[in-house]
């Protein structure tokens, strides 16, 4: 940017500022900043502006760093974009009606500057916008691994037992992650005995059925048993309305049941002792 | 009541949205669990057939009845409509097990005996309509 420029706009910092805050108070008056004590809030206005200014001092990489290190913050604490770009954007109207009002500029500068300015803004926008998006991305990818890792845990609950929950809707990525957490929790567990419960499955269609055959003949292929249970009354009569042969599958009505067929098929069970054993 | 919902079909999440949609309806109506899980259970068939098969389509979910002398029957009526490229060979397809995807081949002899009222209308390069009624008895 022009040396010229930026000597005006620190001649006139104070008063650029001023006019600034008055200028965003009349978006100030949301849901967000409300929920904000407002010496708070009025602070990190300032904070912002000052630090727009001082940016222009410095060299574009350490200024964008600066920026960026400042705007972080303020990502983690939830504070909205729109905070950021309508400041910006009331910073240039502030800054652009400031110069032009000066008599000493004459009409071919105003455009230069105009341009300057502009693209001086949109740079920092452009940025501000990156950061929060950049971190929206990180945050989504963070939740897509939580829900692969939450959509179809295998738990192993006993030696040689292990547990599958499923809860919700199952597509097919999901029906994908099944099989695929199925194998390799049976391997890592040494489970001999998994159990898919389906008591929280709202749909079981003639894809999920198919799903759920072909992952129990998986399971004994690598020489587990699969036992299906939680089969819901009105699911069962679906399924079977659908033609659907469940006879050569495993089933027991609830997890309990099925944890009972799972130890006996590994030869224990679960005894209740007299309180004289206790000791 | 609400009349008549309308489902468009173009990724997973729309036959989820056309069972949401389905099951809502069918309990304002008054249909048993039972009922219900079979209604539902009828329009994800429907949905992932045009999903799978037809790339793109609808679902039209509506509240029907039927007057009779001895009073007034209630009913779901869902439609699943594509422009895909329709099916050839009608009694092929409504053969328990026949697939072209490796599926069960249970879905559409399945729908027919989940619901009362079953019809298809297919013509092939055209598109495909199959409209099933279940009535709340
Ligand atoms: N909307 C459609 N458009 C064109 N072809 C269809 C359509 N719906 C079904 N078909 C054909 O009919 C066949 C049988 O359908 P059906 O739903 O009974 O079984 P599937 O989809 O193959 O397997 P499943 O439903 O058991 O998972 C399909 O394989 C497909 O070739
Ligand atoms: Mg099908």
């Amino acid at each position: 940017m022009q040396p010229s420029i930026i000597e005006m706009i620190y001649s006139q910092r104070q008063e650029i500022i001023d006019r600034w805050k008055e200028e965003i108070q009349h978006f100030s008056d949301n849901e967000f900043s409300r929920s904000l004590p407002s010496e708070m809030y009025n602070e990190t206005n300032v904070e912002f502006v000052h630090l727009i200014i001082d940016t222009l001092e410095l060299e574009q990489s350490e200024a964008k760093e600066k920026l960026r290190q400042f705007v972080e913050r303020f990502i983690h604490t939830g504070w909205p974009l729109s905070f950021f770009t309508q400041g910006m954007q009331a910073f240039r109207r502030v800054l652009l009606e400031t110069m032009t009002s000066q008599e000493t500029i004459n009409s071919k500068k105003v455009f230069e500057t105009f341009y300057e300015v502009e693209s001086w803004i949109d740079g920092i926008i452009n940025q501000l916008v990156d950061e929060y998006s950049g971190s929206w991305e990180n945050t989504l990818h963070l939740q897509k691994l939580a829900l692969k890792e939450l959509s179809a845990p295998l738990i192993p609950v006993f030696e040689k037992i292990s547990v599958m929950p499923l809860i919700g809707t199952i597509d097919t990525e999901r029906a994908k992650l099944i099989m695929e957490n199925l194998l390799e929790g049976i391997i890592e567990h040494r489970s001999q005995v998994v159990l898919i419960d389906i008591t929280g499955v709202p749909v079981v269609d003639t894809m999920v059925a198919h799903h759920i055959i072909q992952a129990s003949e998986a399971v004994r292929l690598v020489g587990a048993e699969c036992i299906l249970v939680g089969i819901r009354p009105e699911i069962a009569q679906t399924i079977v309305n659908l033609g659907i042969d469940l006879g050569k599958f495993p089933t027991r009505s609830t997890l309990r049941k099925g944890i009972e067929t799972g130890l006996e098929l590994t030869q224990r069970k679960i005894v209740k002792i007299s309180s004289d054993e206790f000791r | 009541m609400s009349v008549q919902s309308n489902v468009e079909v173009r990724t997973e999440w729309g036959i989820v949205s056309a069972r949401q949609a389905g099951r809502n309806l069918a309990k304002e109506i008054g249909f048993s669990s039972v009922d219900q899980a079979r209604i539902t259970t009828a329009i994800s068939e429907l949905a992932r057939n045009i999903y799978l098969y037809a790339e793109k389509g609808e679902i039209i979910i509506e509240a029907v009845e039927e007057i009779h002398s001895t009073g007034v029957k209630h009913g779901i009526k869902i439609t699943a409509k594509d422009k895909g490229p329709g099916i050839k060979n009608i009694r092929q397809v409504m053969e328990d097990g026949f697939t072209t995807s490796g599926g069960l081949g249970a879905g559409l002899p399945g729908v027919k005996r989940l619901m009362d009222e079953f019809d298809i209308d297919s013509v092939a390069g055209e598109g495909t309509e199959i409209t099933t009624i279940k009535w709340n008895s």
